[in-house]
């Protein structure tokens, strides 16, 4: 683990502050991949003890974003951090934001794991489960580069985002016609489909937390580009 | 029911552009080559090479030692003062090389003004401070001093809080008053280039942003260059930053890029904080 980026400071208690944000933030981001597996976990078993769980567990992350966002907010008024230590600070407000939001999603998905347990039958899961795979994927090496402080892997996460979306559609089709062939099915397709979207935007939250790390790491921002144009940003030394 | 669109009429160019891209492209005002300085054996000032642009504001910035001051010092010639330092290379002030033999040194200062950490007025009053530098050139034309001593003052954002007391001792003035008023007794004589080493450093934090504010009044007509330790301070200030090391300049950019994205590790140590 590289810890050469937060630490050194001449002021010791600086880089006690800073370690212990980043502390913090890869605590949620375990937190939030927890909630994600479990949640996915209880839509294919439908468990609904173990997705009312994650319903339950979702406020944690919520309380950990606010924490972690006054931390912040202290530091750069404290501190007025500049260079790396400002864009690690910015990022993270950033990144616990899209944290967030993929406990949401966690939460979104225990909750049509709920609704859709009486109908096991109904769920296309072996479908989804390429999306799964990539998508937890997606997260689990974001939150890695992230503790690594490393951008090196980004370009083959953000590369997979573009497979996620690609699934999406997939599934998408494959639902639309569950849904012809049957419309008696339709409410329960609806939630399934609800349920594949919150993965896909997981999927996007992932990619954007890889942006936020471009940002914080090379000084670079590249949201809004095309896969190409970030790898080749990525590439490009300063 | 057809909702109308609300049309953005934001310029987006304005939007785009940074704080450094909003600045017009801009002319050198100072060139600095090959500057070597020596304190008798030693060597403070290590191949110094920059520019400094027209009407704006440039920090140095570094460590205690680095050279910050010296180099500032040259581009008035304060270091001929100091009977030990030797200089070598060129530093030209609108193309001409303030070290050429022709120059004349009086001549360069009253176009190269200085104002220093610790405010020195002259235990004067008010007004005759202001004057001092018209005085020493022959004006005693009672009119131009009068304009001249307002001006300067304005322009040093003193005139209202001192146009009544224009008779009282300069010594009486508070710490943040005094160094406006040898700000303003620098303007008098409508120099083109404004050195201020530490000009707040010994002032509390609202005088401090009082000059801060005049300095960013003062870049509509002076180039500036400004040493100062706090990093703040320059961030908020300058156009551009300079980092010294060890008599070395290290990196020189526009302020914005260089306190959050600086290109060399040394500086990214100083300004962060680090050890390097």
């Amino acid at each position: 683990m590289d810890n050469s980026k937060i630490g050194h400071h001449i002021s010791e208690q600086f880089n006690k502050e800073l370690e212990d944000v980043r502390n913090k933030v890869l605590a949620m981001g375990g937190l939030v991949e927890q909630q994600l597996e479990l949640a996915i976990e209880a839509l294919i078993t439908g468990n609904v003890e173990q997705a009312e769980l994650v319903i339950g567990q979702d406020s944690q992350i919520d309380i950990l974003e606010v924490a972690i966002e006054l931390e912040c907010t202290q530091i750069l008024a404290l501190r007025q951090p500049t260079a790396f230590d400002l864009r690690l600070l910015l990022a993270v407000i950033k990144i616990v934001h899209e944290l967030e939001r993929i406990g949401n999603k966690a939460k979104r998905i225990a909750e049509m794991a709920v609704k859709l347990s009486s109908h096991t039958n109904s769920m296309p899961k072996h479908d989804m489960d390429r999306m799964v795979e990539l998508v937890k994927a997606m997260l689990d090496n974001a939150l890695d580069a992230f503790a690594r402080m490393s951008i090196e892997e980004i370009p083959a996460i953000t590369e997979r985002d573009q497979k996620v979306d690609r699934e999406y559609e997939n599934i998408v089709r494959l639902l639309i016609t569950h849904m012809m062939e049957d419309p008696r099915n339709i409410t329960r397709f609806l939630d399934v489909l609800t349920t594949v979207r919150a993965l896909e935007r997981v999927g996007d939250h992932a990619r954007y937390i890889c942006e936020h790390l471009v940002f914080m790491i090379k000084g670079e921002n590249v949201r809004h580009l095309t896969q190409e144009e970030l790898v080749d940003k990525i590439n490009t030394p300063r | 029911m057809t909702q109308q669109i609300r049309s953005h009429s934001i310029d987006m160019s304005s939007v785009l552009r940074g704080k450094d891209a909003a600045q017009a492209p801009s002319e050198t005002c100072i060139k600095v080559e090959n500057l070597n300085l020596f304190y008798g054996e030693k060597q403070a000032l290590h191949g110094i090479n920059m520019e400094m642009q027209k009407k704006k504001v440039t920090a140095y910035i570094g460590p205690s030692g680095c050279g910050k001051s010296t180099l500032l010092r040259c581009i008035n010639r304060m270091n001929d003062l100091v009977d030990s330092a030797k200089i070598e290379g060129k530093i030209l002030l609108d193309g001409e090389n303030i070290y050429d033999k022709s120059v004349n040194v009086a001549a360069l200062r009253r176009r190269v003004g200085m104002v220093f950490q610790k405010p020195n007025p002259f235990p004067k009053s008010i007004f005759e401070n202001v004057a001092y530098g018209l005085r020493i050139q022959g004006v005693n034309d009672k009119h131009i001093l009068e304009e001249t001593v307002e001006n300067a003052l304005r322009g040093a954002a003193l005139w209202d809080e001192m146009k009544d007391r224009l008779n009282d001792n300069a010594l009486g003035m508070s710490g943040g008053q005094q160094q406006r008023l040898v700000i303003a007794r620098a303007i008098a004589i409508e120099p083109e280039v404004l050195l201020l080493d530490e000009p707040a450093s010994a002032l509390d934090p609202i005088s401090t942003l009082k000059i801060e504010e005049l300095i960013n009044e003062l870049k509509e007509k002076y180039t500036i260059v400004i040493v100062t330790h706090n990093m703040q301070q320059a961030a908020r200030v300058s156009d551009y930053t300079a980092f010294m090391y060890m008599g070395e300049l290290i990196e020189i950019g526009t302020t914005s890029e260089l306190f959050t994205n600086p290109s060399k590790k040394q500086t990214e140590d100083y300004i962060t904080g680090r050890y390097g």
